[in-house]
């Protein structure tokens, strides 16, 4: 495929254009994936999430700024909600990320969470690959951890950095959140403000709450940065890559690639066997199980059942 | 499904007025689209770097400054130079009608809106000349 080859020679139009196409998700996005799957797996990828508010997009920014300083290429994946009601989005990302501006060696996207959650950790993981492909070294995906599909996006990273900042709810907030079980570094920032002491903490209280092992035997560090200045950030890089050569140096990377490609295989089938289960249904019948649910005749249990026998009855 | 059209809603020059491009930037999304928003005082660089990252299906330009002679007209340009010119181009500000005629048949500005414009007719301006061009591979 001719824009795979001009995005990894370095076009950012052939780039920006296979991104388009594997969020789209249609035939076309499968032949542009196929064609990039055998160059993807080089890029490190972090997740970055926590709440509206916490300062993602500058910290992004300034990891971002970090590493590129230190001669690696860096790609922002920054996705944001989309309306329920109109289907359409307003992506403000970019407005603190201006100083990543005029630099080939780092680009910007981006996304809007579109359909469901299936759909957003998909588009976002196809995203991804092209960055991957595209052979940026490092690939950062910024969400707002506010929902589980955001939940679910960090947690195919390699590495997810969870962002708190202080005052912000007491700490069962912080556990209901249900971000801290998946974050690999905790990142306080606006660590300038009143109350910073109290958030790290309770952070680290958290963090002895649960049974004492630690995911994959690493205690997450926790990095008091206040991203406005760039205070601490390179000590945040830091924590961010000593996880992960914690991964490789104890073979949790191929472990967790081989879970997070399991994964993936496994939501694309459904997402496929559905798929072709609703076209072989007859319209009739699949309108009147739903009739027969609504009136409450039958559940949506015998419903399913019903319908997969019929289906495969036909084959 | 048909993808949402993408529009980048920028502000070039050195005016510190986005009330007009904020209610646009709300009315577009309220319209299905995903609208980028980059913020103040732009470079035509900035916007067109933005674009092309963006992959975007529109640019809306907002200018009151006075500056649009001079700055519309580099980012039509530059987008030319950048293999960018399928993307449609629309601006809206305080642009005399002379000014506007020029910037339309000169400069590839497809649509110029000035204050008083409803926000429908910009949205039925942009879903009627957007290119949604098939990516070909």
């Amino acid at each position: 495929m001719e824009l795979v080859a001009k995005a990894r020679a370095g076009n950012r139009r052939a780039l920006a254009r296979l991104i388009t196409l594997v969020e789209a998700g249609d035939a076309q996005a499968q032949t542009a994936l196929a064609a990039l799957y055998p160059y993807t797996g080089h890029a490190h990828i972090v997740g970055v999430t926590g709440a509206p508010g916490t300062g993602k997009s500058t910290l992004v920014t300034q990891l971002a700024l970090h590493w590129r300083s230190l001669g690696r290429t860096v790609a922002v994946l920054a996705v944001d909600p989309t309306s329920p009601f109109s289907g359409g989005a307003i992506l403000g990302d970019r407005i603190r990320m201006q100083s990543l501006g005029g630099d080939s060696g780092c680009y910007i996207r981006s996304m809007a969470s579109r359909g469901s959650l299936g759909g957003l950790s998909r588009a976002t993981g196809d995203a991804v690959k092209v960055l991957d492909a595209a052979g940026f070294d490092i690939v950062i995906v910024e969400t707002v951890g506010a929902g589980q599909a955001e939940v679910e996006i960090a947690r195919e990273a390699h590495s997810v950095v969870v962002v708190e900042v202080p005052g912000m709810g007491d700490d069962i907030q912080a556990i209901k959140a249900g971000i801290l079980e998946i974050a690999d570094v905790f990142v306080v920032n606006k660590a300038d403000r009143e109350g910073v002491e109290r958030t790290v903490r309770q952070l680290q209280m958290m963090l002895h709450l649960g049974s004492g092992e630690h995911r994959d035997g690493w205690e997450p560090p926790i990095v008091q940065t206040v991203s406005n200045t760039g205070k601490n950030i390179a000590e945040a890089a830091a924590a961010v890559e000593r996880h992960f050569e914690h991964l490789k140096n104890n073979n949790l990377l191929e472990l967790r690639e081989r879970e997070r490609i399991e994964r993936e295989w496994k939501m694309i089938m459904r997402e496929s066997l559905l798929r072709q289960l609703l076209q072989r249904l007859e319209p009739q019948q699949y309108e009147q199980l739903l009739n027969h649910m609504a009136e409450r005749q039958l559940d949506p249990y015998a419903a399913a059942k019903q319908a997969i026998e019929t289906v495969l009855e036909l084959s | 499904m048909e993808r949402p059209i993408r529009v980048l809603v920028a502000k070039p020059g050195l005016d510190g007025h986005d009330r007009g491009a904020k209610v646009i930037a709300r009315a577009l999304r309220d319209a299905g689209m995903e609208v980028i928003y980059t913020g103040l005082q732009q470079t035509p660089q900035m916007i067109v770097e933005a674009a092309l990252q963006e992959d975007v299906d529109c640019i809306g330009l907002s200018i009151l400054s006075g500056a649009h002679m001079t700055l519309l007209p580099k980012i039509t340009t530059m987008l030319r130079e950048n293999d960018g010119a399928d993307i449609l181009v629309v601006a809206g500000g305080i642009i005399s009608d002379e000014d506007a005629a020029i910037l339309r048949n000169e400069h590839g500005i497809a649509g110029i809106f000035g204050p008083g414009s409803s926000t429908h007719a910009i949205i039925d301006f942009i879903r009627e000349h957007v290119q949604r061009s098939s990516v070909e591979g």
